[in-house]
């Protein structure tokens, strides 16, 4: 195994330790924010449901938007299309119900 | 410094355990506050891993060979263009990449997603920084890369020749971003399983991650196949090496799943097989890392054998074993959601599409690992080369581009025969017509390079008239302008038209595989100042001997021999070839008493001499002749021997010019090579397409709008 604690004239050793330390203590500070702050400061469930729920609403466009496209670019009947497209807004609306239920 | 940056990876290595320890935890126990804990651990490991990396690059621009790592992969002599890359030629220099790079990419994965997916994404943290711990613990323990001497050496040996190519300074961290990428959605599939959360929002939440990976490996791959053409003097751009295949693996896996996780998106299916594929991915993205640093395969990629095996084997054998652990017991949620409704439909396409992927990953496997298949098997180590590659690839290629053709305008669910008709006419009467012009123009030397031909037009068709269809649909329901309606379709859909354009560029690309492969002329000749050899109906003549010494400030850094070739076709002048032959001195090149000993006994490289075309390249390296070559270098090195550094740097100067002035013959390679331009700009289309695709869309859905539901949906649809 290499020497792993090597001197070197570069740079003062107390230099260095004062570095390490200082980084030690920028990770530690870092780190240990949200448990100095408490459970109670760790962010509200509400936003994280928001966000999951924010994405799912942003996938639900893209398909709409991919079906309207298939169809008119012809890899889609009209009928399937709009059959289709029903299902798809139904679930975007249920999607913004249970948005606008968060507040 | 370099005792500071040894407490940076030991301060890592602690950060690493407790975030694990803080994720787990939190997660179990509810706990959020340990949970962000956790997560901030990611970016005090980047702080951390990126203060480490500062450093060694430091070391290495600054030449400190107090450094070990500095003094055997870098020199004065070497340019500070690729001194700045000299620190990943090492293994502790890659490994300590791998860890910056994971780190970054990390971090900026958990920030994207710190309100989102709050069950999975502890877990997630958790195997992210057991990577994390895992290479940071190589590096503490047996690969540091700050170990120093207190007297430093006068010169380091420099870094090796053949890296000093500009696509080797971005070649590497192209390919540890990719195989650090694929960590994430990897870590994700983990964290999902474990809390059976396995719908596609940890596949929407890392979808751009695992693009971003793909993108990178992919250029980091085309990148080596271009150093491998331009420096490594044998002429191609591909040779089956075990770590050229290394890092395919990966990428032929990845890309299977890009496109299957479309079907679990759409459908809810192929579940099983979406965590099966990235499983696979992240393992084989660390058997990659693990295959270029090992040197357990012989590889021309391959630098230096390590004593990394066990540790490496341990965790692929983990990452196996967990992965398959996690996909059996959670086989109940893992359910698909609907079943294949046809064969003739998008789902099947992918299918299909995934299945020849894997094949060919399957087939590159199976022989990258056959000498170590047979030696367990047989005792003997026995290798497969190119003709055993080329005999499953071809074919499978030939599918795969194919396919992609197909899959883009098939419909979802179950295509009509009138929907076919109407998307496969006009490309197919695209390919017949190919076919029938390659015919009579005389193209018929090779079945599967002419079949290769023709499925890259049917691509090149269907997806032209996608885009023109796209088009016309936007201009119908906007009365856009054509170019302003072809911008707002691509930016609207750019997931759709960044892959369709990918599938351009690798018709593309494969036309220029096809074309060099099947239709390549190459020739080995000793020719004599003067002399005249024919290659592919071209007429090359050695017009002239070159050679002059190249100095890096006071120092020697190469001596360089080579030719002027003059190519001819039917008497008329085609080209002017220069290649040449760099000699670079050993690290001690005065150990043997004479430098110009020396310099021929160090490392040395070919700078090939090319005229690139859209329609041929034409490629030669020379190889002076060594038994001419010996009988000079001896006689100087005798009458030189023991004489002080400048009278010895001044015989180098004169053996060059007799070298220059002389008739000493040589061995050429000369190709004649068509369209291997497009491989290049296949992989530029290719990349662009990746970017498009990988491009944010605009954010139109964050507005609140206090209209019915349904008026806001059609609203905010029509604003995005």
């Amino acid at each position: 195994m290499p020497r792993a604690w090597p001197a070197n004239s570069a740079v003062p050793d107390v230099l260095a330790a004062l570095l390490v330390i200082a980084l030690l203590g920028l990770v530690v500070w870092l780190v240990s924010a949200p448990l100095r702050a408490g459970a109670t400061a760790a962010e509200d469930a509400d936003a994280a449901r928001r966000e999951d729920l924010e994405a799912a609403k942003e996938a639900k466009y893209r398909e709409i938007r991919d079906a309207e496209l298939d169809f008119r670019t012809g890899k889609l009947s009209e009928a399937d299309w709009r059959a289709l497209d029903r299902d798809l807004r139904a679930e975007a609306m249920e999607l913004l119900r249970r948005l606008d239920a968060l507040g | 410094m370099a005792t500071v940056g040894q407490a940076c990876l030991i301060l890592a290595l602690g950060t690493c355990f407790y975030g694990i320890g803080a994720s787990l935890y939190g997660a179990r126990a509810g706990r959020r506050d340990f949970v962000e804990s956790g997560r901030r651990s990611v970016y005090g490991l980047a702080v951390l891993a990126t203060a480490a990396f500062a450093i060694l690059e430091v070391a290495f621009l600054r030449s400190d060979f107090h450094y070990d790592v500095v003094a055997t992969h870098s020199s004065t002599t070497t340019p500070t263009f690729y001194r700045a890359a000299a620190a990943w030629s090492s293994q502790e220099g890659s490994l300590l990449l791998w860890v910056w790079l994971l780190s970054l990419w990390s971090s900026l994965v958990l920030y994207l997603v710190r309100r989102r997916l709050r069950d999975v994404a502890p877990y997630a943290t958790a195997v992210l920084l057991g990577f994390g711990a895992f290479f940071t613990g190589l590096l503490v323990f047996d690969a540091t890369p700050f170990h120093t001497v207190a007297t430093a050496p006068p010169e380091g040996t420099g870094l090796n020749p053949l890296l000093r190519h500009p696509s080797m300074m971005i070649h590497p961290p192209m390919l540890y971003s990719g195989y650090t990428l694929w960590a994430i959605p990897f870590a994700f599939a983990i964290g999902a399983l474990v809390v059976r959360h396995v719908d596609a929002d940890w596949i929407r939440a890392t979808r751009r991650f695992a693009l971003a990976a793909w993108f990178f490996l992919g250029i980091g791959i085309l990148l080596g196949a271009r150093w491998s053409y331009a420096e490594l003097g044998w002429g191609g751009y591909w040779a089956w090496d075990p770590v050229e295949n290394a890092s395919l693996l990966p990428w032929l896996t990845g890309t299977a799943f890009l496109h299957s996780v479309m079907v679990q998106e759409k459908r809810g299916m192929l579940k099983v097989w979406n965590v099966s594929l990235i499983l696979a991915t992240g393992t084989l993205a660390v058997l990659g890392t693990f295959l270029v640093r090992s040197g357990i395969l012989d590889s021309i990629h391959a630098f230096g054998a390590s004593t990394l095996g066990v540790p490496f084997v341990s965790l692929i054998a983990l990452m196996i074993a967990g992965g398959l652990y996690l996909v059996v017991t959670r086989r109940d949620v893992l359910r698909s959601e609907h079943r294949l409704d046809s064969l003739l439909s998008r789902e099947a396409a992918f299918l299909a599409n995934n299945l020849v992927l894997v094949g060919l990953a399957f087939v590159v496997f199976w022989g990258t690992f056959f000498p170590l298949i047979s030696e367990a098997v047989t005792g003997t180590k026995a290798a497969v080369g190119p003709p055993w590659f080329d005999r499953y690839t071809v074919p499978l290629a030939l599918i795969l581009v194919l396919l992609s053709g197909i899959g883009p305008v098939i419909a979802w669910r179950r295509a009509t025969w009138a929907n076919a008709r109407r998307m496969f006419l006009w490309p197919v009467v695209a390919a017949a017509v190919a076919l029938v012009v390659l015919l009579a123009v005389g193209v018929n030397g090779s079945a599967t390079a002419v079949a290769m031909f023709v499925c890259a037009t049917f691509v090149v068709a269907v997806i032209t008239q996608e885009f023109a269809r796209g088009v016309s649909a936007r201009r119908a329901m906007t009365s856009e302008g054509p170019g302003r309606a072809l911008v707002s379709l691509v930016q609207r859909n750019r997931r759709r038209y960044g892959g369709y354009t990918v599938h351009v560029g690798m018709a593309v690309l494969f036309v220029g595989v096809a074309a060099s492969t099947a239709f390549q002329h190459a020739r080995d000749v000793r020719l004599n100042r003067g002399q005249t050899a024919t290659v592919g109906g071209y007429q090359v003549t050695y017009k002239e001997a070159t050679a002059r010494p190249v100095f890096r400030g006071q120092r020697l850094e190469r001596a360089e021999l080579g030719a002027v070739l003059d190519v001819k076709k039917d008497g008329r002048h085609v080209a002017t070839l220069r290649t040449n032959r760099g000699y670079y001195p050993s690290a001690a090149p005065f150990a043997s008493g004479s430098l110009v000993q020396g310099i021929f006994e160090g490392e040395a490289t070919s700078e090939v001499g090319m005229k690139a075309g859209l329609t041929r390249d034409l490629w030669t390296a020379i190889q002076p002749d060594p038994e001419y070559l010996a009988k000079v270098i001896d006689a100087t090195a005798k009458k030189t021997a023991g004489r002080p550094p400048e009278q010895q740097t001044e015989a180098v100067g004169r053996l060059l010019a007799v070298y220059r002035q002389g008739a000493f013959p040589a061995q050429f390679r000369v190709i004649s090579s068509p369209l291997v331009t497009w491989i290049w700009l296949g992989g530029l289309i290719v990349f662009a397409g990746g970017l498009i695709a990988l491009w944010p869309a605009p954010d139109a859905a964050r507005r609140r709008v206090s209209a019915g539901y349904a008026a806001r949906v059609a609203r905010e649809l029509g604003r995005a």
